[in-house]
């Protein structure tokens, strides 16, 4: 068992940590503040290739591995939560379900221009009585002919109100239940689609999260992603690699924790000596560390096994279980160790807990994760 | 157009520690960079590489590890690389190393030779107008901006102690290049994917054409006398101030340390 990065992964890390700490972190508070959708950064992504690592090169992408992928996640994390969800739902949700299921002309006509961060994709599977329960999908596509022909609507859609492309799921036909629902591939400026109001969020708030709606909204034909009847799988299989994202973000947040909390114990001094001295400090760091650790070697698991083309997806349901939920502890003690200079937006691990704490929810609860890791178990 | 530019893996002395016995370096576990005025010298050459379609060869002495350096400068861009590595190079000063570079470069065609400045672990600044004077070429250091007219002529910005000159050199030419001339781009995601797959050229002292005693320690005159740790100094305060004010800030402050 080899637990050594690659060398080309060595370089890789050494390349995004710089972009992560030159590019967004010095943006990260206000991105927060403002609520400001670093689009910016993300066309400065494209230009290096971090909207496209995963994608082939025959078609604008850079050839690069889910493990550098999960890496990119992670370290731009670690300096601001949103700038990480942008790449994790562009990446995972929308180009990877069309790499993966989209047809020839489908991949040539969408995939250079997403992995170059020309566009920025999203995914629309959520609607306000389809959140967990994802097979109770009201919105309907009718097939009339050379056309589908799109009602209803999405919410909580990352990327919305940025994105170009956006793959959408919907009901073709009820009777047939989670066989009846199928993937589309829909582009901003269709006529009868129309993006809603943006989400006020109590973290990530970079991130622009709205509502799709589609009102008698035409779509080609062609523009049908996988085949018909399939779209439930095709949806669970995109959130099983959208897990891996979503953990590495989880993972990059407790760790950017962890930096703030290691130097600013140094430094801080009560009763005479750095708070580090006192081995209450010294014991929940060592423990919040190791956990931490954990996380990252779930998520490259998980990210090692996509890559070898091994079934991943308890792998990726472990990983975001575990490394969300070690978010949320280690960013509320970082807190804690901060007193109340951690409770004011001076430091920036008031905003790291804000950003946690969606990882639990997004891409599947931490409920859904023990029921597919439990699942698979008890089968 | 070629061309050819030297590069050095270096400490990165921002996360040097000194041992607080023997007043040496600590060398353990610190991270190599590439030498950031060499970064420069890059930067500018594979900007002339996207506007003109140069060709790109990047060149580095020293040991085998020192390849780490070529393979970012491939995922930066490079189109070629070569490692001059042979114990017989080991010991250098600035004239031994320059005359293996220079040997080096001989061997290839070239219309542009590219060095940084100088390397943040020695700060001689003389390795690149060395080069210059083995290969006859004319030379221009501390190059802030350069441009081409396309054909033969490089239009050059220099920076001098006390501002700038403007000069023009035809090719073939060395500069030496400051970090500050431009931004160095990141490497691009598919360059580190590929740049392992790139071969690198080793070349040790039998493939190029200068005599043994001019390379490595026998080669080298410079014999290091002593080595000392510079007096920390204070990061010292600034003070954004019109004249008036920071000459009566200044006088205070000699004032209160007694020199005046």
């Amino acid at each position: 068992m080899d637990f050594s990065l690659k060398i080309e992964e060595e370089l890789f890390l050494q390349m995004i940590r710089e972009f992560a700490e030159k590019e967004v972190k010095p943006f990260a508070a206000e991105i927060d503040e403002l609520e400001k959708f670093p689009i910016e950064i993300a066309h400065k992504m494209g230009k290096i290739g971090i909207m496209g690592i995963p994608v082939p090169v025959q078609y604008g992408g850079q050839g690069g591995s889910n493990q550098m992928y999960s890496m990119a996640v992670e370290e731009l994390s670690r300096v601001c939560g949103t700038t990480g969800v942008v790449v994790s739902a562009h990446t995972s949700l929308c180009v990877a379900p069309i790499m993966e299921n989209g047809t020839e002309e489908q991949k040539m006509k969408y995939l250079p221009k997403l992995a170059s961060g020309e566009w920025i994709g999203a995914f629309g599977l959520t609607e306000p009585g389809a959140g967990t329960d994802a097979a109770l999908q009201q919105t309907v596509a009718v097939d009339a002919g050379d056309k589908y022909i799109l009602n209803g609507s999405k919410i909580f859609i990352t990327n919305a109100g940025f994105a170009h492309v956006y793959v959408v799921i919907a009901m073709t036909d009820k009777s047939q239940g989670t066989r009846g629902i199928s993937a589309f591939i829909v582009e901003r400026g269709t006529p009868g689609f129309t993006i809603g109001k943006e989400e006020k969020k109590l973290g990530i708030r970079g991130s622009s999260t709205c509502e799709l709606i589609f009102e008698n909204c035409e779509i080609p034909k062609e523009n049908l992603l996988g085949k018909v009847g399939k779209g439930f799988g095709l949806a669970m299989k995109t959130l099983d690699g959208g897990r891996i994202g979503i953990a590495a973000q989880a993972l990059g947040i407790a760790q950017g924790a962890m930096d703030e909390t290691v130097k600013y114990t140094k430094e801080r001094k009560q009763f005479g000596k750095s708070i580090a001295k006192f081995q209450n400090t010294q014991f929940q760091l060592a423990d919040m560390e190791t956990k931490v650790q954990a996380s990252r070697l779930l998520v490259r698991h998980a990210a090692y096994k996509k890559d070898k083309g091994m079934p991943y997806s308890v792998e990726a349901a472990m990983a975001k279980l575990f490394a969300s939920e070690t978010s949320m502890e280690v960013t509320t003690k970082a807190i804690q160790f901060h007193g109340g200079y951690g409770y004011t937006r001076e430091y920036p691990v008031e905003r790291m807990f804000r950003d946690a704490k969606i990882t639990e929810i997004y891409e599947g609860t931490s409920e859904v994760q023990r029921m597919v890791i439990s699942g698979n178990l008890l089968k | 157009m070629k061309i050819v530019v030297c590069i050095k893996q270096v400490p990165d002395t921002t996360e040097v520690k000194l041992d607080p016995v023997t007043g040496t370096l600590i060398r353990e576990g610190v991270p190599s960079i590439m030498n950031p005025d060499d970064k420069g010298g890059l930067e500018l050459a594979l900007e002339l590489k996207d506007k003109y379609n140069a060709e790109v060869t990047v060149i580095t002495m020293g040991p085998m590890q020192a390849e780490a350096v070529l393979r970012e400068a491939f995922a930066m861009g490079a189109d070629k690389a070569i490692l001059l590595s042979d114990r017989k190079f080991a010991g250098a000063d600035t004239l031994a190393t320059s005359n293996a570079l220079a040997g080096a470069i001989r061997t290839l065609e070239y219309d542009l030779v590219i060095t940084g400045r100088q390397a943040i672990d020695g700060d001689t600044a003389q390795v690149g107008p060395q080069i210059a004077e083995h290969l006859d070429l004319p030379q221009v250091s501390y190059l802030q901006n350069l441009k081409y007219d396309g054909k033969k002529t490089f239009t050059i910005k220099k920076a001098t102690e006390d501002g700038y000159q403007i000069v023009e050199v035809d090719s073939p030419c060395l500069v030496t290049v400051l970090a500050s001339a431009n931004e160095a781009r990141y490497m691009s995601v598919r360059g580190i994917v590929e740049a392992f797959d790139k071969p690198v050229e080793v070349m040790g002292a039998d493939k190029i054409q200068v005599d043994e005693s001019k390379l490595g320690l026998k080669g080298s005159p410079t014999k290091v006398k002593k080595a000392f740790t510079k007096g920390v100094k204070s990061a010292g305060q600034v003070y954004e101030v019109d004249t008036e004010e920071a000459v009566g800030i200044i006088i205070s402050k000699l004032k209160e340390k007694f020199i005046i």
